[in-house]
């Protein structure tokens, strides 16, 4: 909370009035780091921009985007699949409510546009649904990562556990350089174990994750954990079970 | 089954000297005047000999999307050909359909329908199955999400011998919707997929021979 007040004091041109500095203090959305390249006027114009579309949210109830509960709804649950006691988070309803779809692409575009991603990669098969609209209108590269022998020529591979044995992602050599910054995209995080792979497979080359995105987190399942120094930014969380 | 040339080694197989966006109107054959972004999408698409098997040259369309302007214009040849046709349901082909289809759902107002391998779906479904070189396969969707009398397109990053497109439009004909064409970026003309579509025109942007 201290950084998110201290940056924002720095740039400000106009301050809210301090019942809106208030509501902002506990609103849990967490803000981007900027390439340090970045102007003191640039990150100035950012940060008021934020601040506005901030208040704005914040002015509506408890600091939430007035889009998301109508994605939560569209979000439908099954029970017992895969398998016994799991509640599974279907999101291919959301992608029959076209009004929700184009939502939730917003959002998500709206938060990444202009901050120098360069890549967006999405998790094979569901991160290939978010992802791709993603990157079109932010001006990004799209990076599919895909399970073993999906992609053809050369590729590099991360394991990862899984409740009873381990899987592996990977990703194409030379999709992306060093010193590129990315953003990986997931329907839903749960225990964070691929995404936890996805970000050690980017970080291996060179890459640095600017954010991790999801549409549904499971907090129970703490995926946040294994994510390291890379923020989650979501817009639903539910229960695992 | 399968032709066999699909296993031949294609040492005489080059890229096609013209590129051809064809509409429904001209199936018969008739050649239109090249849209000037369909050179820039086909320069970027990979060819990878020998994968997954030999003797297989495999049109990897992932180089594409790492151009995002070669994407856009993939995408907006699409949707400026689909935006006025009342289009309902975008189904896309997993994996590499769904790269491919949200993009045009979205732009054009239509929901997105994942049509997926077997046991991925939650919840109910209907399947069709398919023939593979070796067996079978099958594709799955959610009851439900498609609606009778709904218009829908067909999209998967590749048509070769058409089997899992002609699954997809037996799933949405068997919900009653009408499936108003398909699109793919590539085609492998030579594998005749075209003529296994049951008379539903194709739509590509870039053929390989």
């Amino acid at each position: 909370m201290q950084s998110i007040v201290s940056s924002y004091h720095l740039c400000l041109a106009h301050p809210p009035p301090p019942v809106l500095c208030q509501r902002l203090l506990c609103h849990r959305i967490p803000s981007i780091r900027l390439p340090s390249r970045r102007s003191t006027t640039s990150l100035g114009l950012f940060t008021c921009a934020a601040v506005s579309r901030e208040s704005e949210m914040a002015a509506k109830e408890d600091g939430q985007d007035p889009r998301i509960p109508k994605i939560a709804s569209s979000i439908r649950v099954i029970p017992d699949f895969p398998k016994p006691g799991i509640m599974f988070q279907d999101i291919t309803t959301l992608l029959l409510d076209t009004e929700a779809f184009k939502d939730t692409i917003d959002i998500f575009v709206e938060r990444y546009k202009g901050k120098g991603i360069s890549v967006v990669a999405g998790v094979e098969a569901r991160g290939f649904i978010f992802g791709p609209p993603i990157a079109l209108a932010i001006g990004a590269k799209f990076v599919p990562m895909r399970k073993p022998k999906k992609l053809p020529g050369k590729v590099i591979s991360e394991e990862y556990s899984l409740e009873y044995g381990t899987d592996k992602i990977e990703m194409h050599v030379g999709a992306v350089e060093p010193g590129e910054r990315a953003i990986i995209i997931d329907d839903l995080i749960a225990t964070g174990g691929t995404l936890a792979a996805a970000i050690r497979l980017l970080e291996r080359v060179g890459v640095k994750i600017v954010e991790c995105a999801c549409v549904i987190e499971l907090p129970e399942l703490n995926g946040r954990e294994k994510l390291g120094e890379a923020p989650l930014f979501i817009l639903v969380t539910s229960d695992a079970a | 089954s399968l032709p066999k040339s699909l296993n031949k080694r294609e040492s005489e197989r080059k890229t096609a000297d013209f590129f051809i966006f064809r509409s429904s109107l001209t199936m018969s054959g008739n050649k239109q005047e090249e849209d000037p972004r369909i050179n820039g999408i086909k320069t970027k698409i990979r060819v990878v000999p020998d994968f997954p098997k030999k003797g297989i040259m495999f049109q990897d369309i992932t180089t594409v999307l790492l151009d995002p302007k070669a994407f856009k214009d993939t995408i907006d040849l699409f949707v400026e050909r689909y935006r006025d046709k009342n289009i309902s349901v975008v189904a896309g082909i997993e994996a590499r359909g769904f790269l491919f289809g949200p993009p045009i759902a979205l732009a054009i107002g239509a929901k997105f329908v994942p049509l997926r391998k077997p046991k991925k779906l939650p919840g109910e479904t209907i399947f069709e199955e398919y023939e593979l070189e070796y067996g079978n396969d099958r594709l799955e969707m959610h009851v439900g999400a498609v609606e009778a009398g709904d218009r829908a397109l067909v999209v998967d990053d590749l048509i070769a011998t058409g089997g899992t497109l002609c699954a997809a439009i037996n799933l949405l004909e068997r919900v009653g919707a009408e499936v108003v064409e398909c699109a793919c970026v590539i085609e492998l003309p030579e594998l005749k997929g075209r003529q296994r579509l049951k008379g539903k025109p194709l739509c590509m942007l870039v053929e390989y021979r």
